[in-house]
């Protein structure tokens, strides 16, 4: 269901929206099945798809009740892969380096988002998709900073997927040669299955979550190519041995790389965007 | 949590076959699903009747294979078991491993009428 209208075709009841367009009270609706067909009322317009639009009419005059079997063979989150692909293709065709942040909930995604446009916007033309369960905060805070983006509503959903990544970046109107950001809904398991066509994928550890985190929630880990610890400011206050945190990780992905730093204080951050414009070329 | 989404995902795979067979509804699913996959087993349990209400999955029967998790080490080439995505080769400790079985998520058959 919608949190902004209450309309929605019980599925996980994705949003899309733009900061900017808000005023005009217009939104998206994603859902993952087209056809999908547009109707306005009180104003807004509304884009449904119809899911379950199996026939239920039938001539029962012949028999059509043998059983059958079908060899499928097709995986589950196929649908999911395919977008993602095409995501990819396009990203790659535009040259956009896009990637997916992910971390628990509250270990910086937006803090560093915020320091890292600030520091670089005059020399990095970005663009941001930002996805929470609920609220535009996250997209304001981008606004404000005068980065074009747009928020994923993912209502129950507890991770971004890629065909709301497709309409997003539609919406976006990215331009060429550009770096896309994906910060995920905060969540160290979900989004580790949903490839979204990113380039790299970036987990964020902060120095208040513990050792064990990687070996806890290993998938997260597995599927990263970077792994940002945040908060090191905080490391004299805390009980933390960050190179038991890296040994932990490296048993799930020996290839994981790993930047230390503070998104509050700054330290550490230059390592970051070093690595930021390396891989981006 | 992400069971729901792959619930889903099986529906829409099954309301796919089952139209394109020209079938009614479906009987019998059956379902590959590794143990280092990411999908809780009780998780999915779970939401299932949820999500298959009101399509061809509502009455099916569901047959789920687990597939243990099996690597493949870089260093040693030895073949073994894991439970976790941590587990290092027990012939030579390294931590470089090519996962070979355990991933899968797949819907693997439908019984139709
Ligand atoms: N001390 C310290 N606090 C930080 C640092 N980075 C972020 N925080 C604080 O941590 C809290 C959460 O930061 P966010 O950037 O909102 O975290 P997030 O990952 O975007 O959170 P969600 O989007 O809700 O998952 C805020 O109160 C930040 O001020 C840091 O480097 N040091
Ligand atoms: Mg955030
Ligand atoms: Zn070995």
């Amino acid at each position: 269901m919608c949190g902004t209208c209450g309309c929605g075709n019980g599925e996980n009841g994705v949003s899309i929206h733009n900061p900017k367009d808000l005023k005009t009270n217009e939104h998206g609706h994603h859902h993952h099945d087209e056809p999908a067909h547009e109707h306005t009322h009180d104003g807004h317009t509304h884009t449904h798809s119809h899911d379950h639009a199996h026939a239920h009419e039938h001539d029962h005059q012949h028999a059509h009740h043998q059983k059958k079997v079908i060899e499928v063979e097709q995986d589950i989150l196929h649908h999911n892969d395919v977008m993602a692909a095409r995501n990819r293709g396009y990203f790659e065709a535009k040259n956009i380096f896009a990637l997916n942040l992910v971390s628990s909930p509250g270990s910086g995604k937006t803090s560093l988002l915020e320091r890292t446009l600030k520091d670089l916007k005059t020399e990095i033309p970005f663009f941001v998709i930002e996805g929470d369960q609920q609220t535009m905060n996250d997209a304001n805070r981008i606004a404000a900073i005068d980065i074009p983006v747009i928020q994923i509503n993912t209502g129950k959903g507890c991770h971004l997927e890629s065909d709301a990544i497709f309409d997003a970046v539609k919406r976006l109107n990215i331009t060429d040669n550009t770096v896309l950001m994906i910060e995920n809904v905060g969540n160290l398991v979900c989004p580790s299955m949903f490839d979204l066509g990113e380039s790299k994928r970036v987990v964020i550890i902060s120095t208040t979550e513990g050792e064990d985190k990687p070996i806890k929630y290993p998938d997260m880990f597995h599927t990263s190519d970077l792994c940002i610890i945040n908060k090191i400011d905080l490391l004299p206050y805390v009980h933390i041995d960050v190179e038991k945190l890296k040994q932990h990780a490296l048993k799930v992905n020996p290839k994981l790389q790993f930047i230390e730093l503070s998104a509050t204080t700054g330290e550490g951050m230059n390592t970051w965007y070093d690595w930021l414009k390396k891989q981006k070329n | 949590m992400h069971e729901l989404s792959v619930a889903l995902g099986i529906v829409k795979i099954a309301e796919d076959e089952t139209a394109k067979a020209g079938a009614e509804k479906v009987e019998l699913i059956e379902l590959e699903i590794g143990t280092l996959a990411g999908v809780d087993f009780e998780s999915l349990e779970f939401v299932w009747p949820a999500a298959v209400k009101d399509t061809v999955l509502e009455f099916a029967l569901k047959k789920i294979s687990v597939l243990k998790g099996k690597a493949k080490c870089v260093d040693c080439d030895t073949v073994f078991e894991i439970q976790h995505l941590y587990d290092s080769c027990p012939e030579c400790g390294s931590n470089f491993k090519g996962i070979i079985q355990g991933k899968e998520l797949r819907v693997k058959a439908l019984e139709v009428v």
